[in-house]
């Protein structure tokens, strides 16, 4: 029976990506004028140079923090959007490290790090403590929560370490002590890889394979159950919400020190919510984090030399993302198919028993 | 300082108010349709974005602000619709649904006017019309007060039309009274024959359609032509306003005037030298602090339904 409902679940998720990826192509039939080149792009493009294939790789890092970081917040029940506040603010913090101190190259970026990692902590902690002392809907504030960290790590940026000269909103360059190494001349990938990796090893076995993981999972399947048992639903709220964003935050520091050179950014980057998205595809399990991150970090490259060379927007990766979630979450979706495959298995096994 | 209060003080201020608070009144009528309804929705953010495209749109294209009017319902209404396929029939989890459509909002707008346009940023390009001002005859010369309530735009008075047109469908009509009844308890409604899932898909659709105005402001109203993602977050701050209105239509008015004057006085302090990034702040601070409010207020709720029924001698 449980394979059955793996088996299902599998099935709903092929679904969600095939139908999405159908209605991608079918836009762009309808929008570009020369579509069969565009989907060739939009498909197979990341895959035609070394290029590319390292954009995938670079893309997925920052991706594999959000997305662990959601996933576990998610799993204590809290619907906490501000990985995306998280994320954001984590990188000023670096920038702001990495900027105004002057320290050795190892313990630089290690500082860099933590503040951003701190910072990010600081922030997701708010709506949790928000809903459990004032029962406030923790949607509605971590999404306010994103607008307030984002203009905060606008004073930052503006008023402590602009750089004048730069001729846009942006900080002074990070000083060489400060930047992550990069691994292969030919592509951006940086050390960071090597913190993401650690973090989906030491991720799954904190949620998946720990008491504390266990006791975060049962609140966010069942409050109820949870305080009974005698678990302490407050503090594994409070601690599921700090490590998520703390692994946010921290994403968002080796992203800026990993990729950019300065501090950049003009709006939200977007990495909280498609933590959320990349959470959701893997169900929450650190493990499958990795999987879910490759799939979209193909389908951005794709969309990205899409939009290069193509007149159909990469904004279309946003209509992709959107179709698989609601899919996703679609529970009733095939239910009825389910149920006949059930009742058959069922009666199946009881005929074997009457023989 | 002096400067500061007398802008406070000014007509112009009022005037402001009203002004920037149009849309959040809009956003909030919707979330309080839907709410009274027993969904939880958070997908006005999408509903206004697509509204204020397809007004835009639509009006550029017929150089008719009826047609423009009626494209703009409709594009907020398909996502209430979409809403409420996968949440009603497919049982979809509402926030993530929420979620996922608030991203094809987004995505979905920018996508749109770039292949409308060749412009990701703005639809300046396109001749699109506007929302009449309205100047009310006499209320127009009284000294102070015409000031404050003459010459806006008309959406602004359709706005707090709303806000009754709303009071009545929620407590005098028929249908308001099965949303009720489908919002507080399903089971109750559906034994006396009330049709639960249609009567929650039309609250979502009137919630769509009242969405869609604010959306439509935005564009066609507040400023003359659609930029992305234009909405920022007004539609949450509606649900945060009929949170604190407790879901009465009048509470739920000053509740969104509330957070529009943080809005307004956010405009003033912006000429004095405080960082503008605050002040930019200050609505969605104020609307974090607001849902304090709110949820200690519910807490309070409880303990009181809890105390009667001790009253009533049962135990729970």
């Amino acid at each position: 029976m449980k394979n059955l409902e793996k088996q299902f679940k599998l099935l709903r998720i092929t679904i969600a990506i095939s139908s999405a990826l159908l209605l991608a192509l079918l836009i762009i039939l309808f929008t570009s004028s020369n579509p069969f080149q565009t989907m060739f792009d939009f498909l197979i493009g990341p895959l035609t140079t070394v290029r590319r294939m390292g954009n995938i790789v670079e893309l997925m890092i920052p991706l594999l923090f959000t997305g662990v970081g959601v996933s576990i917040m998610y799993s204590a029940g809290q619907i906490n959007m501000s990985g995306e506040g998280a994320f954001f603010l984590g990188g000023v913090a670096a920038a702001y490290v990495a900027v105004s101190f002057i320290l050795p190259s190892g313990i630089h970026p290690i500082l860099a790090i933590a503040a951003g990692g701190l910072v990010g902590a600081i922030i997701s902690v708010i709506p949790a403590l928000l809903y459990l002392r004032f029962n406030a809907l923790p949607v509605v504030s971590s999404l306010m929560l994103n607008y307030v960290c984002f203009f905060l790590g606008l004073y930052v940026i503006n008023y402590m370490i602009l750089d004048p000269q730069a001729g846009y909103l942006a900080s002074w360059e990070y000083p060489k002590s400060a930047i992550l190494p990069r691994l292969f001349s030919v592509t951006r990938i940086h050390a960071g890889v090597f913190v993401a990796i650690a973090l989906i090893i030491l991720g799954y076995l904190f949620l998946m394979k720990s008491k504390w993981g266990y006791s975060i999972r049962m609140i966010g399947k069942n409050p109820n159950f949870a305080k009974y048992s005698g678990i302490k639903v407050g503090y594994y709220i409070l601690l599921s919400q700090l490590l998520g964003g703390a692994i946010a935050g921290a994403g968002g520091a080796i992203e800026q020190l990993g990729i950019y050179n300065r501090f950049q950014y003009q709006r939200l980057s977007g990495h909280g919510f498609d933590g959320i998205l990349v959470a959701i595809l893997a169900g929450y399990n650190p493990k499958l984090i990795p999987l879910a991150t490759f799939f979209l970090a193909y389908k951005r490259t794709g969309a990205d030399i899409m939009s290069r060379t193509s007149d159909v927007p990469i904004e279309l990766i946003f209509i992709i993302q959107a179709v698989i979630i609601v899919f996703v979450a679609a529970e009733r979706f095939l239910e009825g198919w389910k149920h006949k495959r059930i009742v058959q298995r069922s009666k199946d096994a009881l005929a074997a028993e009457e023989v | 300082m002096d400067i500061i209060i007398s802008n406070i003080l000014s007509p112009q201020f009022i005037y402001t108010i009203l002004r920037v608070s149009t849309p959040l009144v809009f956003a909030a009528m919707a979330a309080l349709v839907v709410r009274k309804s027993g969904i939880m929705c958070i997908a006005f953010e999408a509903m206004m974005l697509f509204a204020a495209l397809g007004g835009v749109v639509g009006s550029a294209y017929t150089q008719n602000l009826f047609v423009g009017i009626v494209a703009g319902i409709l594009s907020s209404v398909l996502i209430a619709v979409i809403f409420a396929y996968f949440v009603l029939v497919l049982k979809s989890n509402p926030v993530l649904t929420g979620l996922a459509l608030n991203i094809l909002g987004s995505g979905g707008t920018v996508f749109a006017l770039f292949v409308l346009t060749g412009n990701k940023g703005t639809s300046s390009s396109l001749r699109s019309l506007r929302f009449p001002v309205v100047n009310i005859p006499i209320i127009e010369d009284i000294p102070v007060i015409g000031q404050i309530f003459s010459g806006h735009n008309s959406l602004t008075y359709v706005s707090l039309f709303t806000v009754l047109a709303v009071y009545i469908l929620i407590y005098k009509t028929t249908l308001g009274l099965r949303i009720r009844s489908v919002g507080e308890n399903p089971h109750a409604a559906e034994s006396v024959g009330i049709k639960v899932v249609r009567t929650k898909v039309i609250a979502l659709m009137i919630g769509g359609i009242i969405a869609s105005f604010g959306g439509m402001y935005m564009s066609m109203g507040y400023l003359p032509f659609f930029t992305r993602d234009m909405v920022s977050g007004r539609g949450f701050i509606g649900i945060a306003a009929q949170n604190l209105g407790g879901g009465v239509p009048i509470y739920t008015l000053i509740a969104a005037l509330f957070f529009g004057s943080a809005d307004a006085i956010s405009n003033v302090f912006q000429t004095l030298r405080i960082p503008a990034e605050f002040m930019q702040m200050l609505p969605y601070v104020v609307t974090i602090i607001g849902l304090m409010f709110v949820g200690s207020s519910n807490k309070d709720s409880k303990e009181k339904t809890k105390k009667i029924k001790e009253i009533k001698g049962e135990t729970t």
